[in-house]
């Protein structure tokens, strides 16, 4: 059985319908990749899920239970996280407190799991002291993937981790969501660098205008014609522009 | 020269921590939710009828002081859970006058209850007592204001800089989703705000009314002004800069109140000048200076908003 699945969502956000009735499922233990242009309802679909905002219709399961309608604070307590959009560390924290609040439900000892972060991303411990707002966007990036991990999810929702950041930072980045899966956490990946997401998805999704479109594993859809025109052409020019 | 000034002086750091006290709450509510919340005042001023009507029941005073803690407190939580909660997805501007209601709703009420007839507050032994320093007669309150007022303002630093629901209300004063994505109820965090900032607000009305005596139902009104211009004074969302802001106009008030006897006395101007009527609209100008200057306030964050 999948560990999160999705049945025929549709959200609306003021009128504007923005899922008009996506189905899919994440298997456990896999990464899956989203991908599609601005305004396709990437981010509406995570956003979704991690009870932010309300759907319309639809189910959500996860673990066998009905998720949809629960408050983030329940859905982040089942081991559900999300790395969100542009990053969104707190900058008037240090960095270390931007994990500890990662932990915020959390009432065991967290510090392994701080040294765990700080194993991953060596540069965090270097400048624990210092204020989020302070750190490059690469450096808000992994803060903000190690804040995600503080709650030992089992399902890691990320959404552009590769928005505005260098090539090589990118590169980092997408190494990173490998090791995790690695370590046996599923990830569900928003991208419209879809180039860099096909080629570690082991399924993959496209998504056009609240529609769902293709389906297949990464590989497939990366040597699928149609997603390369419409897709893989513009990624590699904005991987080339970084 | 120091002995004509010095009384004016201490009543000034006086007043300015029982305005810090209710500057606090106005500057954190802002801090979160991005508010003025206009009905500060009046909680205080309910803070000071409370304690009232509590002594004349004839329980001890300990015990009315410690229910008018409580009971203010509940007075504040419960005006966010009614007044502002249902409008938080709401325009910025609909709150600001659902507080402008709050605060009118409280004053009419104590009107009521009171037929706006000026109520005597009890005294409180020991603050209420006349001391003697440096040959200037005063109260013992004006002593135990600043006293009390620091140890307050350094515990809640300590609750906002090294506790988890402090770290939870720094992370809510700057992105409330992201808080959310965390794990944060973003509701509790502003209830315990309005806790806090009603807490404060009694306590300072204790020391505030027993310097002035009397309450009425507009009681709230000039302090919770003068408050208000503190924290913008000292950067609006700034808990030291709201203490600073309120020492500086309690004291510069209170030295206006007091410059047409320094002058006199020594020998500027052969008669009074009637200056001390203008001691309120100096607060005003003072403020109008510090913002031409500094937008910000003192200590004002600076508007780097979200990357």
């Amino acid at each position: 059985m999948s560990l999160l699945h999705i049945k025929d969502l549709k959200v609306s956000y003021g009128g504007i319908e923005a899922l008009k009735g996506i189905s899919l499922d994440v298997e456990k233990g896999q990464i899956v990749a989203l991908i599609g242009a601005n305004g396709a309802g990437k981010s509406t679909t995570l956003r979704a899920i991690s009870g932010l905002i309300p759907k319309s219709q639809g189910t959500i399961t996860y673990d066998g239970q009905v998720i949809s309608g629960h408050s983030p604070q329940k859905i982040v307590s089942e081991g559900i996280c999300m790395v969100p959009e542009g990053r969104r560390v707190f900058p008037n924290l240090t960095v270390l407190e931007n994990l500890k609040i990662g932990a915020y439900l959390r009432k065991d000892d967290i510090q392994p799991d701080i040294d765990h972060v700080y194993e991953l991303f060596p540069r965090l411990k270097e400048r624990a002291w210092q204020l989020a707002g302070t750190l490059s966007g690469g450096e808000q990036q992994m803060l903000a993937v190690g804040r995600a991990l503080m709650m030992r999810p089992k399902l890691l929702m990320m959404d552009e981790p590769s928005l505005g950041l260098a090539p090589l930072v990118i590169k980092d980045i997408f190494k990173i969501i490998e090791t995790l899966h690695e370590n046996g956490i599923t990830i569900l990946l928003v991208e419209q660098n879809a180039n860099a997401a096909l080629k570690i998805a082991d399924s993959a999704f496209v998504l056009e205008t609240g529609h769902l479109g293709m389906h297949g594993t990464g590989k497939e859809l990366l040597n699928d014609p149609r997603v390369k025109d419409a897709y893989l052409g513009k990624s590699q020019v904005r991987n080339g522009v970084g | 020269m120091f002995k004509t000034v010095f009384p004016y002086l201490l009543t000034g750091i006086s007043v300015g921590g029982q305005y810090a006290l209710i500057a606090i709450g106005y500057t954190m509510v802002y801090g979160i939710l991005r508010l003025i919340n206009f009905a500060h005042g009046d909680v205080f001023m309910v803070a000071g009828i409370v304690m009232v009507y509590l002594n004349a029941s004839g329980m001890p005073l300990w015990l009315s002081i410690l229910l008018t803690l409580l009971i203010t407190v509940i007075i504040g939580f419960a005006i966010e859970r009614v007044a502002y909660k249902p409008l938080r997805s709401a325009p910025r501007m609909s709150i600001m006058i659902s507080a402008i209601g709050v605060s009118y709703t409280l004053q009419n009420l104590v009107l009521y209850i009171t037929g706006g007839l000026n109520q005597f507050y009890p005294k409180i032994p020991f603050i209420s007592n006349t001391v003697s320093i440096f040959g200037v007669n005063t109260k013992m309150v004006t002593l135990v204001t600043p006293v009390l007022t620091a140890i307050l303002v350094v515990a809640l630093v300590q609750l906002i800089n090294h506790t988890k629901i402090g770290m939870a209300m720094r992370a809510v004063s700057k992105d409330f989703e992201t808080s959310q994505l965390m794990g944060i109820k973003i509701n509790s965090v502003i209830s315990t705000t309005f806790i806090i900032g009603s807490f404060l607000a009694a306590v300072g009305s204790m020391l505030y009314f027993t310097n002035y005596n009397t309450v009425i139902q507009t009681s709230g009104s000039m302090p919770g002004l003068k408050a208000f211009v503190a924290a913008v004074f000292g950067g609006i969302g700034s808990i030291p800069g709201a203490v600073i802001g309120a020492f500086i106009i309690g004291i510069c008030e209170n030295i206006i109140k007091g410059l047409d006897i320094i002058l006199f006395k020594s020998g500027i101007t052969k008669q009074n000048l009637g200056l001390a009527t203008f001691s309120d609209a100096f607060t005003f100008a003072l403020l109008i200076v510090i913002l031409v200057v500094k937008p910000t306030g003192l200590f004002g964050e600076k508007t780097t908003d979200k990357v």
